[in-house]
């Protein structure tokens, strides 16, 4: 077991990319609100990680489930976003469509997690891997099986 | 985008002391002999880190011991460094902070308890604090006791010497004790020792 560092130092390397990654996923709007809850959620859960090897992915992950936290209250109001996604439709996924989040913020843990710092980061296997600690084989997996779980429910 | 994120730092930090979540709240100050640290918890000051120690080993080592919630919140310490301000300046011979006596245990403890009683511009022997602490025998360990003062300068380990006065050691290194006590007037800008 890794000790845990002080927390400011979690919060001083890790919060340029938990904003970064929140203002593509929910926007500049949004970002702010879903930073503070990420962190909050973060340090309310720290003193009983058992495991603090990979605390960028950890914290990737928070801030994934806060997005889609966002998107979910946000309903179907319009959501303001800073850039509008070139690319609309990828691999048969609209960009963002409230109905959509609402059928990913559904999907297992693991699933849900793995579509979202795909499509909603644009974050590559490897990393998606880093966030959820397993391997890119599984990341692969959960991403493939979440988005047949969301062509059936969407379709 | 560094200024947007800066602020929701500064908010997210607000927000977890209002939750109860700040367990250790730290800052930097300035001081005539370099930068300090200033660390306290709910309880009251649990550091102060002299200039020559090392600052992360000191913050890791309260994530340790006390909690890994550790946050830069200088708003929290904003008491503690105007008074080790006025301190500095010759204006202020006794702090008025709560403290955090957790980081020392027994023998130790007493022997610091008995230290932050020593009055402004007085000093006392290792053998004095051992006594007060309940074993007069026990010199070295009120020695040891004083070189591991967590909370240096408000609990005032420099105003204990050697029996017969000669400086003993000290944390900060012994010119910084020199000035100390020559700040206090206990003794000349040419000690004898």
């Amino acid at each position: 077991m890794t000790a845990l560092p002080p927390f400011q130092t979690v919060l001083d390397d890790h919060a340029k990319a938990v904003m970064a990654i929140l203002h593509g996923a929910v926007g500049r709007d949004g970002a702010e609100d879903c930073f503070q809850e990420t962190f909050l959620a973060a340090l309310r859960a720290y003193p009983k990680l058992e495991d603090a090897s990979n605390l960028r992915g950890w914290l990737l992950t928070i801030a994934h489930r806060k997005a889609i936290d966002h998107h979910r209250a946000r309903g179907r109001n319009p959501v303001p976003v800073a850039e509008v996604a070139e690319v609309a439709v990828e691999d048969g996924i609209p960009a963002r469509d409230e109905q959509l989040w609402a059928a990913v913020g559904g999907l297992p843990p693991k699933q849900r997690a793995a579509v979202a710092l795909r499509y909603g980061s644009d974050l590559p296997h490897s990393e998606i891997a880093a966030a959820l600690g397993c391997s890119p084989e599984a990341a692969r997996r959960n991403l493939h099986e979440g988005l047949k779980r969301l062509r059936k429910e969407l379709a | 985008m560094s200024t947007s994120v800066d602020t929701a730092i500064d908010r997210f930090t607000a927000r977890a002391a209002e939750e109860g979540m700040l367990d250790v709240a730290y800052t930097r100050a300035d001081s005539p002999f370099g930068p300090l640290l200033l660390a306290k918890t709910k309880r009251g000051l649990v550091r102060v880190g002299l200039p020559n120690q090392d600052t992360d080993e000191l913050l890791v080592d309260l994530a340790e011991r006390v909690s890994p919630r550790v946050l830069e919140a200088p708003q929290a310490l904003d008491e503690a460094r105007r008074e080790l301000d006025l301190y500095f300046e010759g204006k202020l011979d006794s702090f008025d902070l709560p403290l955090d006596w957790r980081l020392s245990g027994g023998f130790r403890q007493r022997v610091l308890r008995a230290i932050n009683r020593i009055p402004y511009g007085q000093t006392r022997s290792y053998t004095e604090m051992a006594r007060k602490a309940g074993n007069e025998r026990a010199v070295r360990a009120a020695g040891t006791a004083c070189g591991s003062n967590p909370i240096p300068l408000v609990v005032p380990c420099h105003r204990v010497l050697r029996t017969g006065g000669a400086l003993g050691g000290y944390g900060g290194g012994l010119p910084m004790k020199e000035a100390l006590l020559q700040l206090e007037g206990v003794l000349d800008e040419s000690p004898a020792s």
